[in-house]
């Protein structure tokens, strides 16, 4: 190695350093704290904490609620994620496309984004109130009998998915937006004059081109279903009796409700270790389609 | 297939009438709280056209909750997080495009991961670590796991990579140094990702709610969206009139702010994404 | 000349006051003090008022009151302070977390910190019911501040319309299922004015500590190590409850949410409410209709658990800030004090003493509601309070809600949450 670039090494490093740091406190060593505080048991005051190697993890893997928000997680990204995107891109096409007062429905579809989701979690709360409600009074109108929506265990985690992909639609919304807007609209023209049809021409030519921004979107959209817990903390809860509990929140109760930090420990590793196969699952994926220079 | 000009035009009719249907069924939640907000309490759940308005729903949030301070508290907040992050993201995107140093993309990849590990995931331990600074219950204690973001850091590297070797050449032959050629250099020309970013990273910490949740305790540092659920917690027994003037109150800012730069917020999301 | 003399003197004088106000703040006592919320009203403004008159009284003592949600908030809060090296000195919390308060060696005994003979006699002069949640080994370690009873609240217009006689609402379980179903109106497949409403959201273990009680039955013993979940009569409890929405139809099926409870009973869709005393002012401002207040009724017995918060105070304080939190404790729960604290929400007076105050004798003489609460402490017992009590709550709770959606029988899931239970309280044994 030249010496010119030893120094381009070090300088590399040094400004690289200060974002390092942050990095390592709080993402890198909290991660290997979480692995290491699994394998101990929940110390007090009077009692104090001792190694309990795989002792927790046996504990989940017999914690019936466990199972049930993990399987709840699972339906949450499974009704969010496709459904979002599938409206988001339509959302696009229609915004860039011929609607009339265009520029208000992409405010009005965007603006679900910019509201925090704990200020809007109260008015959803009146939209699913039985009776007074106004889901119910709507649907009174209609003749249907009144609902409890978010008091009834199969409809309650449909409610939180609906929420999230009010919630989430817009803002996949806009990168569709700009891919779509990088399309040349001589291409659309050209397919139109040689009698392709809307769907044909989606299908075959705006699908393809809208894939990378898919592949940014579902990573999103992938993240988001483990984070978006913060309706529960108004809605329900997680209740009625866990029905609409989500991991993440569930981590939250039993560190900080319950002061089982170990056990909560425990169930941030599981979270951690989904986490990752995701990250290198589309770090292969998102290689072979995308080239980072 | 070419259909004939009739149907088409009632399908696409059909077709702007979903759209604005979605439109008005996206728009519901805020419309119903100003409904709520500007009508007395009797009228909160009963939809009559001529129901009289009124301020003092306002009046009576403002009074309940110290809505001032969780302003003070938020803009401090998503200000100091935007300006450090701002500071180490420019430096580290400026290693990562520029420089070559040894184990560079094992560091890259490190960095990447924080997109999947963020810092909600590890509220637990992050909890441990700020108890052990001292830092439980105050502002910086917020940000600062957030800091160092990585999509900040993504982004700025990307952006820095299209910036022409030559302009950094000719900066060298005036004889500036390394930070000076950044300085100079880099940081104005990428000012759309600056503006792009910035937008991006307020919006989210002005809506944060888990991590401050925890770390916080005393009015003194809660922030807005933390200050509304415990305003708004139900087992204070639910009053949708106040709740949603509260409400209206905590997002108004940003509500202003993004109907008067609608395009620019939309514009910065959307340059974020490209890259 | 002049000009610039008084100016300086002013100065002098600004920097005389400041350094003799921080002086005198310098020698007093700060003490910080977290408390929840956890029915409707503007109490945050009545806790500062009352803050801001004890000060009055001691200049040397300065208190931050700290508003800090709910009591699941408020706990953490506290307890989250302490770790942080910024801790409170005292607090308002919930009553049954004693014994996770002193596992985690936060709080004192105010055995420990009562000297004179006075003091020790003013820890026995609170009404009995309200201290059984506050003492264990042989000590008291929390003194009663917002406590409630749970209610029933009934809309007497709507019972006048159905027929039944207002001034005699239902005084057993069989009365209540009799009554709720003459005030049940349908409409085609919708209900208009359901006949009973029990939340079963928020705290449902405390609705359901009621109906045990009513049934014989406690749901804990006095240790904190033992509960009796899966015995009979709670059984019988449970399926009760269950019973009311699925077999009588006077309740809606599934879970009743406790924040809209009280909308629901002002809009009239409900004509009876089982909620806390504390929501009695609230109720009394809004009401468009004649209410009335009673005693849950009676199955072997009338029954209530006690609810509410209690103040603690923590170990980690100076002698001197644990007697300024002791006194700040006495005045707020002087026999006015809490008489005025009672009139303003609905809590109970918590010292009978109180309500031989005049304000609040004549307060209960004109609105008999008032004394409800009072009157059922003769049948009220502990809330359910044991160790690693969130997550023993939390078992019920679930079994709770499961056998109200009818996920599973009551019998089912009283004994999934007892074996849980026994579980985690076995090492306390």
């Amino acid at each position: 190695m030249t010496r010119r670039s030893t120094m381009m090494s070090v300088y590399g490093w040094l400004l690289f350093a200060p974002a390092a740091i942050f990095l390592i406190a709080f993402t890198y060593y909290p991660t290997l704290a979480t692995l290491a505080k699994s394998f101990y048991s929940q110390g007090t005051a009077l009692r104090p904490a001792e190694f309990v190697g795989l002792e927790n993890f046996e504990y989940m893997l017999d914690d019936d609620v466990f199972w049930q928000v993990a399987w709840n997680n699972l339906i949450y990204a499974i009704g969010t994620i496709p459904v979002s995107i599938a409206l988001a891109i339509l959302m696009a096409l229609w915004v860039n496309g011929k609607l009339p007062l265009k520029s208000l429905a992409r405010m009005a579809y965007f603006t679900p984004t910019i509201l925090p989701m704990i200020a809007v979690a109260n008015i959803w709360l009146f939209f699913y109130t039985p009776d007074i409600g106004l889901i119910d009074q709507i649907s009174r109108l209609f003749g249907f009998p009144s609902h409890n929506w978010l008091g009834d265990p199969s409809t309650v985690l449909g409610c939180i998915i609906v929420i999230t992909i009010w919630k989430e639609a817009g803002f996949f919304m806009i990168f569709y937006l700009a891919a779509l807007q990088s399309v040349s609209p001589e291409l659309e023209e050209a397919a139109k004059l040689e009698g392709a049809s809307r769907w044909y021409f989606f299908r075959r030519v705006l699908f393809h081109i809208l894939m990378p921004t898919t592949l940014f979107v579902l990573i999103n959209a992938v993240i988001n279903s483990f984070k978006l817990v913060d309706q529960l903390f108004i809605l329900t809860k997680g209740g009625p009796d866990n029905a609409s509990s989500l991991l993440l929140y569930y981590i939250y109760e039993v560190a900080f409700s319950f002061l089982d930090q170990a056990y909560a420990s425990t169930l941030t590793v599981v979270l951690l270790v989904v986490l990752a196969l995701i990250a290198v699952g589309q770090f292969v994926f998102l290689d072979k389609r995308v080239h980072y220079q | 297939m070419i259909r004939s000009g009739r149907s088409k035009s009632v399908f696409a009719r059909l077709e702007h009438a979903a759209a604005w249907l979605l439109a008005i069924l996206w728009l519901s939640p805020l419309i119903y709280a100003f409904w709520s907000a500007f009508h007395p309490a009797e009228y909160a759940i009963r939809f009559e056209l001529f129901a009289p308005l009124t301020l003092e729903n306002f009046r009576i949030a403002w009074d309940q909750a110290p809505f001032a301070r969780y302003f003070v508290n938020t803009f401090m907040l998503v200000t100091s997080i935007l300006v450090a992050q701002f500071v180490l993201c420019t430096l580290a995107a400026y290693a990562f495009a520029r420089f070559d140093f040894y184990g560079k993309s094992v560091a890259f990849v490190f960095v990447l991961m924080q997109l999947m590990i963020m810092p909600e995931v590890l509220i637990v331990e992050n909890y441990s670590t700020m108890a052990k600074l001292n830092l439980v219950d105050t502002i910086t204690g917020v940000g600062l796991p957030y800091m160092a973001s990585a999509f900040g850091i993504f982004l700025l590297r990307q952006t820095f990579k299209t910036i022409p070797k030559e302009l950094e050449d000719a900066a060298r032959v005036e004889g500036c140094s390394l930070i000076q050629i950044l300085l100079k250099v880099y940081v104005p020309l990428a000012r759309p990702t600056y503006v792009a970013y910035g937008l991006v990273s307020v919006s989210y910490h002005w809506n944060n709610f888990l991590w401050p949740l925890v770390i916080t305790n005393s009015v003194d540092t809660r922030p807005l969206t933390v200050g509304l659920a415990i305003f708004g917690a139900p087992e204070s027994g639910v009053e949708w009139s106040i709740i949603t003037a509260g409400t209206l109150l905590a997002v108004a800012p940003l509500l202003v702010a993004f109907l008067l730069f609608q395009r620019q917020f939309v514009q910065s999301f959307m340059h974020a994404g490209i890259k | 000349m002049l000009k610039i003399l008084k100016h300086s003197a002013k100065r002098l004088a600004l920097a005389a006051a400041l350094s003799l106000g921080l002086t005198s703040a310098a020698t007093a006592v700060e003490l910080t003090m977290y408390y929840p919320v956890a029915v409707g009203g503007a109490l945050t403004k009545i806790v500062d008022g009352l803050v801001a008159d004890f000060e009055k009284e001691n200049p040397d003592i300065n208190v931050n009151a700290i508003y800090a949600g709910n009591y699941n908030d408020a706990r953490i809060k506290a307890l989250a302070a302490l770790k942080s090296g910024e801790p409170a000195q005292l607090s308002v919390m919930f009553s049954i977390d004693i014994y996770e308060l002193i596992e985690q060696g936060a709080i004192v005994a105010f055995d420990d910190v009562v000297k004179t003979a006075d003091e020790k006699a003013w820890l026995d002069s609170f009404y009995p019911a309200l201290m059984e949640n506050g003492r264990t080994q042989g000590k008291t370690w929390g003194i009663p501040f917002q406590r409630s009873t749970i209610v029933m609240y009934y809309n007497k217009d709507a019972f006048r319309a159905a027929g039944l006689d207002p001034e005699n609402p239902p005084a057993t379980w069989d009365e209540l299922v009799a009554a709720g179903k003459k005030l049940t109106k349908k409409n085609g497949d919708n209900v208009d004015q359901w006949g009973a409403m029990i939340p079963s959201t928020g705290y449902p273990y405390w609705m359901f500590g009621a109906l045990a009680m009513q049934n014989g039955q406690t749901l804990m013993n006095g240790d904190g190590n033992e509960t009796y979940f899966d015995a009979p009569a709670t059984v019988e409890a449970l399926e009760f409850w269950k019973s009311l929405g699925s077999d009588h139809g006077i309740m809606p099926a599934g879970t009743i949410e406790w924040g809209t409870l009280r909308q629901n009973f002002l809009e009239g869709k409900t004509a009876i409410m089982w909620h806390s005393t504390g929501n009695l002012t609230t109720v009394k401002k809004n009401a468009s209709f004649d209410f009335g207040v009673a005693m849950l009724p009676a199955q072997k017995r009338r029954g209530t658990p006690t609810g509410g918060g209690n103040f603690y105070i923590f170990k980690d304080s100076t002698d001197e800030e644990k007697a300024a939190a002791l006194k700040l404790i006495k005045f707020l729960t002087q026999p006015g004090r809490t008489g005025e604290w009672s009139m303003k929400t609905g809590y109970l007076g918590t010292r009978a003493d109180a309500y031989a105050t005049p304000a609040l004798k004549a307060y209960v003489k004109e609105f008999p509601p008032a004394a409800v609460a009072r009157d059922q402490l003769e049948f009220a017992t502990a809330e359910l309070s044991t160790y690693q009590t969130g997550r023993v709550r939390k078992l019920l709770d679930d079994a709770i809600q499961s056998a109200l959606t009818g996920s599973k029988s009551p019998a089912e899931a009283l004994g999934a949450a007892q074996k849980q239970a026994d579980r985690l309280l076995k090492r306390y044994r």
